[in-house]
């Protein structure tokens, strides 16, 4: 019977570049300085990497295919680099792959890269190219990520039989909560406040989301070097460790898209990776036990409806837990304490592993005062992949 | 008794009032004033004449087996395709056998006559049987023509056979002039005529009391005898003379439609035809003339069938689902007539991979999706693998075809982001009547008019446009069911 990996991995380094419209940055370089913060970090040099698993999502206008690049970007020693891609979970799925190289003995020292550069399209939004194949793209409307996300919020106001207000009312306050956070953080890209009012009032992009509803399109780049706890102790042997505690990955199974049964106001595959995940972290009350999160906010509504998918709000409740504050950084979950996707930015294949970086720098209390969550035990990040009704999910703990 | 056995119609949803037109061209052209009367039926972005044939095809086979129709003919002077056959567009989109006689008529107006005279024939000969016969025009004038101010939009179509016949086809009389009065060129996109008064004196003027004449001639009857008589022309004047010409009284002579809808070319005889129909009783003799090219005209007698038709769109009920089209630049960007800006993300390449189109050209076509015969779950597109939890058997499920089933909206959005000619993009999740589920564009509407669990019919509209390689590509979209339309 399979255990999990619980506490069988430490990471033993971060990095993680300024996120934003680096117009004058390739994803080469964006790679090199998250890999020279995150080696410094950790302690080694390169030689001790004896494999790279490397995350990148649009293949077609960032890197090319494979895990070539990277290679020759870091002039990596001829060890096997593995690019994953699945969705916006591409880069947990990377550490994923790090994590089980590891667990598996396998190796002692793996380092697991994100990057995308999504700025050389020429226009706004997430590149339009087909997701779906072919069929899907000539069958399909001709949608678009906030489209999709948006419906969300239609099928939610149907299922708890709330007015669309009091949605947008906590849509908005999630929004504003992430601005609040992005302001404090350096590496964000959106780093100005902004008030309800401005968001509430923000120009439709797709009903009902509006503009502060939809998430930063950046470029960058994160990553983690991970190693066993006992080798950890030897490099760092006065360092605290912020070890893996679960890592979870659910796919549609063609149910929410196929058959009618599917409300629409949730994702049935962050409720079996959550499950999962807490089953493996042995964490019994997430309400309870987990002490921060960053999760997947590529829109305000798609936070929402996690915060009841991964068990934190009971269902339908949770607006009234974003207006009461539980989720707000001096709330009893601060929830995107560096700002999200929302103001931290979305490079697709790095953001799994910037929410870890954040757990990460969290967990050993390394950030000033105005922005550190007080004695954070657990750390949970979402990646939320795809669109609603097809979608990846993932799901890691990662704690003390 | 050989005969019509079933009728359809289709007006787009939109109209435009012609001082809408005038007000915008009419500094070009002040005469046009004369022509800025009334409104004409406009083709949404998403309509084109494959469309509005399938549709009014849709509409004439309401209730019927599909497995018996026998052949689909499409008429139209402005197909989409030189080279490939539109009436297999419009026959997928029926969700017929593949194994019937399918063919195309155009490139002059008498084209939707002159198919349903073929259907007949071949009825008559025993060589088909229910042939379905749908005319659509979507003609376009340049920019303060009179054409773009006379043409509209519109589609109508005959189911003919051996049975059930509502109106008995007693015979057909034709001419065939090359007489230019209005012509395209093999690239042209914007018809030419030549000088008003000579198409209205010589062309409606002489040829369609030739034509009547020689009808009542070969068959022994007189204009008189007819309690309905159908011929296109929008020259008031010139209906005047006609009329007289052929001693017709006014109440014998159908509306040219002219002040609701416009001249929708092969579609116009036939369209008032169905308006005809919809006002006929048994022993009706109705006389029906197509112009252009020369004309056709065919001599048809209501039946007792009339009776017990079922009711259906048709012309009225089409008349009177509507929206005003306020805005003339948007109509020129429905119909490409002016270069807009869709944004760098409207310019993503399309390909258009035909051997894939070809293997999901029924789903595609005739929305077939699949249904598990192991637990009788609904689901499109067509699974090998059964999606119900429960179930997952594989290779169970037989076809079924979802576009006649309707549907309610799961989920909607209106999308601003999204590249379209007409934005913003409005599409959600639908669920099928009796099952399964698809994420579909929604038309003829804006998000105002959506709520979750209301009702939906499917429409079968142009999904893509590849300018570049001039491919137009189809697939159905979602119709809010909209209250009292009906």
């Amino acid at each position: 019977m399979a255990e999990g990996i619980k506490d069988k991995v430490v990471i033993l380094g971060m990095g993680c570049t300024k996120f934003g419209e680096r117009w004058n940055s390739s994803s080469e370089d964006l790679s090199i300085d998250a890999f020279t913060e995150c080696i410094e970090d950790a302690g080694i040099e390169k030689k001790d990497i004896q494999a790279v698993w490397v995350a990148t999502h649009f293949d077609e206008i960032n890197v090319g295919k494979g895990g070539n690049f990277l290679g020759t970007a870091l002039k990596l020693p001829l060890v096997p680099v593995t690019r994953t891609e699945n969705f916006c979970a591409s880069g947990t799925e990377a550490f994923r792959g790090a994590c089980y190289g590891v667990a598996s003995g396998a190796y002692d020292i793996v380092l697991a890269l994100g990057v995308e550069k999504l700025k050389d399209v020429g226009y706004g939004g997430l590149p339009g190219t087909p997701a779906f194949g072919q069929m899907q793209a000539i069958m399909g409307p001709n949608a678009t990520a906030p489209g999709m996300f948006a419906q969300l919020a239609t099928a939610y106001s149907a299922a708890y039989n709330m007015p669309m207000e009091k949605i947008k009312e906590a849509m908005a306050h999630i929004s504003w909560k992430s601005h609040q956070n992005g302001t404090r953080n350096p590496r964000a890209h959106l780093r100005k406040a902004i008030p309800l009012e401005q968001i509430l009032s923000a120009p439709m992009i797709a009903y009902p989301l509006g503009l502060f509803d939809c998430c930063g399109v950046s470029d960058g780049s994160a990553c983690a070097i991970v190693t066993t706890p006992e080798i950890a102790k030897k490099i760092k042997p006065n360092d605290e460790q912020v070890k893996v505690k679960a890592i979870q990955v659910s796919v549609s199974s063609g149910e929410e898209v196929l058959y009618t049964d599917w409300d629409g106001a949730g994702m049935l595959t962050t409720r079996h990776a959550a499950t999962e995940a807490y089953k493996e972290a042995g964490i019994k009350n997430p309400r309870k036990e987990i002490s921060m999160m960053e999760v997947h906010d590529c829109f305000s509504i798609t936070e929402l409806a996690t915060m009841e998918d991964l068990y934190i709000s009971e269902p339908g409740k949770a607006p009234n837990d974003v207006l009461d504050g539980f989720f707000d950084l001096d709330g009893q979950i601060p929830c995107q304490p560096d700002g999200g996707l929302k103001c931290f930015g979305h490079p697709i294949a790095a953001s799994g592993l910037r929410m870890l970086f954040e757990m990460y720098n969290q967990l050993l209390g390394r950030w000033p005062e105005d922005r550190a969550v007080k004695n954070p035990k657990y750390g949970l990040t979402h990646n939320l992949g795809g669109v609603p009704n097809q979608n990846v999910c993932s799901v890691a703990i990662v704690g003390l | 008794m050989i005969g019509i056995r079933s009728y359809g119609g289709y007006i787009p949803h939109y109209r435009m009032n012609r001082l809408v037109i005038f007000g915008s061209m009419g500094w070009i052209n002040p005469a046009n004033i004369l022509n800025a009367q009334g409104e004409k039926a406009v083709a949404n972005f998403d309509e084109d004449s494959v469309t509005m044939a399938a549709a009014a095809a849709a509409d004439c086979v309401t209730d019927f087996n599909r497995d018996l129709i026998g052949g689909v003919y499409f008429a139209s002077t402005t197909a989409s395709y030189k080279e490939r056959l539109c009436a297999n567009l419009v026959a997928g989109a029926l969700a017929t056998r593949e194994d019937v006689r399918t063919a195309d008529f155009g490139n002059g107006l008498k084209a939707g006559t002159t198919a349903l005279i073929s259907a007949l024939d071949a009825v008559s000969a025993g060589t088909a049987e229910n042939v379905v016969v749908s005319a659509a025009d979507c003609r376009l004038g340049t920019m303060g023509s009179p054409q773009e101010l006379m043409f509209g939009d519109g589609a109508a179509a005959f189911m003919v056979g051996d049975t059930d016949v509502i109106a008995e086809f007693k015979g057909s009389y034709s001419t065939g002039h090359d007489f230019v009065d209005h012509f395209r060129g093999s690239g042209a996109k914007f018809d030419r005529q030549w000088e008003e008064r000579w198409i209205r004196d010589v062309g409606f003027g002489e040829f369609i009391p030739e034509v009547v004449n020689g009808l009542c001639d070969k068959y022994g009857v007189t204009t008189g005898d007819f309690a309905k008589v159908i011929y296109p022309c929008y020259y008031g004047g010139a209906r005047k003379a006609i009329n007289k010409k052929l001693t017709l009284e006014p109440d014998q002579v159908i509306d040219n439609l002219q002040a609701v809808v416009g001249d929708t070319g092969t579609a116009q005889p036939l369209l008032m035809l169905v308006k005809a129909l919809e006002e006929s009783k048994p022993g009706d003799k109705i006389l029906l003339v197509s112009y252009g090219s020369g004309c056709d005209a065919l001599f048809f007698e209501v039946t007792d069938n009339i009776h017990k038709f079922p009711s259906r769109r048709g012309f009225m009920g089409n008349l009177n689902r509507r929206a005003e089209l306020d805005n003339y630049v948007k109509y020129l960007t429905w119909r490409r007539m002016v270069p807009v800006e869709m944004g760098l993300r409207g310019e993503e390449q399309k390909w258009t991979r035909w051997s894939l189109m070809w293997r999901h050209h029924k789903e595609m076509l005739s929305l077939e999706g699949s249904k598990c015969k192991a637990c009788g779950t609904v689901q499109f597109p067509p699974q090998r693998v059964c999606v119900k939890p429960e179930c997952g058997a594989i290779d169970q499920s037989e076809p079924v075809v979802l576009s006649d089933k309707g549907g309610k909206i799961g989920t909607f959005t209106s999308d601003m982001l999204a590249a379209s000619i007409n934005p913003p993009a409005v599409y959600g999740t639908v669920n099928f009547n009796g099952g399964g589920r698809y994420v579909f564009d929604f038309t003829d509407c804006t998000v105002d008019d959506l709520t979750v669990g209301n009702p939906i019919d499917f429409s079968f509209r142009i999904k893509y446009y590849d300018q570049a390689n001039d491919i137009t590509d189809y697939f159905w979209k979602a119709v809010p069911v909209t209250e009292g339309a009906e």
